[in-house]
């Protein structure tokens, strides 16, 4: 077993902790953050390819590393505005979670 | 001379080491938030000082070792702002409630009135 | 065992050991803390398997700037215990979803385990398509011209996600400046950082997007910390957001992807077809839209940390 199998392991951990929290979590923040774990640990996978297919005397390829960089991008405007909606969610609604019950408007939309 | 020269690098890096893994400790062991900030401040400023110190005599270049340094700079004036304002946020709650259960409490209302 | 093998074996049990922190933590801001720490944790691995460029922009986007705006939404959310005990799943529920999670796990295990060796690899075919654009940093290369449509597009989808956060506003704060309005401490340690360190790290930014042509760096990296150097005086209440409505904000967010999709258009005409460069002109063309880029991904990323407009506009 090399040190870069160790880590592929790691990336699939994170995804399976990643996972389990987006499912068995109520507040929506709490479901991003553990959305953002998985998220991790799909481009670790990517980081995995990219360092098994070293040659040409890189330390990794660097294709899959272009991806990452593109996808790291890309992932925080998609939490910017999950969490813009959320806050909004709250400020009209009063709810933290997306339960099938909403409750009673509470909070005035200050 | 290089011999040396290993030595001395190796020397100040294991005593970075060592005060990061003792700062590390302070945190998670230490009873209340000015005691944790004061033992991580001194990982920051100590610890990566001397790793800095360290590297510097391994440096390709003078502007390498000008780069390292820099990063040492920023890291000290960051980390005394942080431990300012974690200080400030501390007393704060401390004047709000006479016995805080376990310091640390309301953070995250700090910086956002 | 080799001590290479040991550090990673001590990362990857850190990096698992926090992630599990963050969903356990009691109170969200907790779980943030617990995330940032995984982010930066992440960040060493990235260093550990080679990607540099990828360690550098996990620390600076993935860990810092979304640790920010987490902290800030934590900072006004004030979730009901009733209502969140409600709404979370009963213990059978988690038993499957951990099961569902365990299998997937597993199956990624197993996958990435049997991959085939030796691995296929490209890094020989983007080296040498590096060369002639006058880049050092083959990953540099691959984002501005192999794979240019991808860069291409994920600099447009941060125009859309501007405007959609932009669009959350309320309908009578339209026109306002974004996000709340910060105490200004005229002597505090935050308004010193703030006013010391911008000199400091807009010239770092700057030199971080330009060492992307051939070291570790880039666009996306320099535009972080150049966004950051904006944020940091705004959180220390020494400026305020520009209104969405201002033409010079709407510019510099525009600019990057408009001379990146300019240049795209003329290869049509002066080069093979669409993002290709003419021959001998590729590495100012690139520096220009590098330049631009740099520029719109700083003001997009600052716009996404500040938020929505939540002031009525002055008349």
């Amino acid at each position: 077993m090399t040190g870069t199998d160790i880590l592929a392991l790691a990336a699939c951990g994170l995804v399976a902790i990643g996972l389990y929290g987006l499912v068995a979590q109520a507040e929506v923040l709490r479901k991003i953050i553990a959305f953002n774990l998985l998220g991790a640990g799909v481009f670790l996978l990517f980081g995995v390819v990219a360092r098994r297919g070293a040659g040409a005397g890189l330390a990794a390829d660097p294709v899959p590393q272009a991806m990452v960089i593109t996808g790291l991008v890309v992932a925080f405007a998609a939490t910017a505005l999950a969490l813009v909606l959320t806050l909004r969610l709250y400020q009209i609604t009063g709810a933290a979670t997306v339960a099938e019950d909403p409750p009673e408007p509470t909070a005035p939309d200050s | 001379m290089s011999l040396l020269v290993g030595a001395f690098s190796t020397a100040c890096v294991l005593a970075g080491v060592f005060f990061f893994v003792a700062g590390t400790a302070g945190l998670i062991r230490f009873p209340d938030t000015l005691s944790r900030v004061h033992a991580l401040t001194k990982a920051d400023n100590l610890g990566l000082g001397l790793i800095v110190l360290g590297l510097l005599p391994l440096a390709p270049g003078l502007g390498a070792a000008l780069k390292l340094l820099l990063i040492w700079v920023l890291v000290v004036i960051g980390g005394a702002t942080a431990a300012q304002l974690i200080g400030a946020a501390a007393a704060r709650d401390e004047h709000a409630m006479p016995s805080p259960p376990s310091g640390g409490r309301g953070l995250g209302e700090g910086g956002v009135p | 065992m080799t001590a290479g093998l040991l550090l990673d074996l001590l990362l990857a049990l850190a990096v698992l050991g926090t992630a599990a922190w963050t969903l356990a933590a009691r109170s969200q801001f907790a779980a943030v803390i617990g995330f940032v720490v995984t982010g930066l944790l992440l960040t060493l691995v990235w260093v550990r398997l080679g990607a540099v460029d990828v360690a550098l922009t996990e620390a600076a986007i993935g860990a810092g700037a979304t640790g920010v705006i987490l902290l800030y939404v934590v900072a006004r959310l004030r979730g009901g215990e009733a209502e969140i005990s409600a709404a979370t799943p009963s213990r059978a529920q988690r038993a499957l979803a951990a099961l569902l999670a365990l299998s997937v796990g597993g199956a990624l295990a197993y996958g990435v385990l049997s991959l085939p060796d030796p691995a296929p690899s490209l890094a020989e075919a983007a080296l040498a398509g590096t060369a002639p654009l006058g880049l050092g940093n083959p990953v540099s290369a691959v984002l501005m011209a192999h794979r240019g449509l991808d860069t291409l597009l994920e600099a447009i989808v941060l125009v859309f996600a501007v405007l959609a956060v932009w669009s959350m506003a309320a309908d009578h704060r339209w026109g306002g400046r974004p996000g709340p309005v910060f105490q200004r401490e005229e002597h505090g340690p935050l308004s010193l950082l703030a006013r010391i360190l911008p000199p400091v790290g807009i010239v770092i930014g700057i030199y971080i997007a330009w060492v992307g042509a051939d070291s570790p760096g880039g666009k996306f990296q320099g535009g972080t910390i150049l966004a950051a150097m904006w944020v940091l005086p705004w959180i220390a209440g020494l400026v305020r957001p520009p209104s969405v409505t201002d033409w010079r904000l709407r510019l510099m967010i525009a600019i990057g992807p408009l001379t990146f999709l300019a240049v795209g258009l003329a290869g049509f005409v002066v080069a093979e077809g669409f993002l290709a460069y003419p021959p001998g002109f590729a590495k100012p063309l690139i520096l220009l839209i590098e330049a631009a880029m740099t520029l719109s991904v700083a003001a997009a990323l600052a716009c996404l940390i500040a938020g929505p407009p939540e002031r009525r506009r002055r008349a």
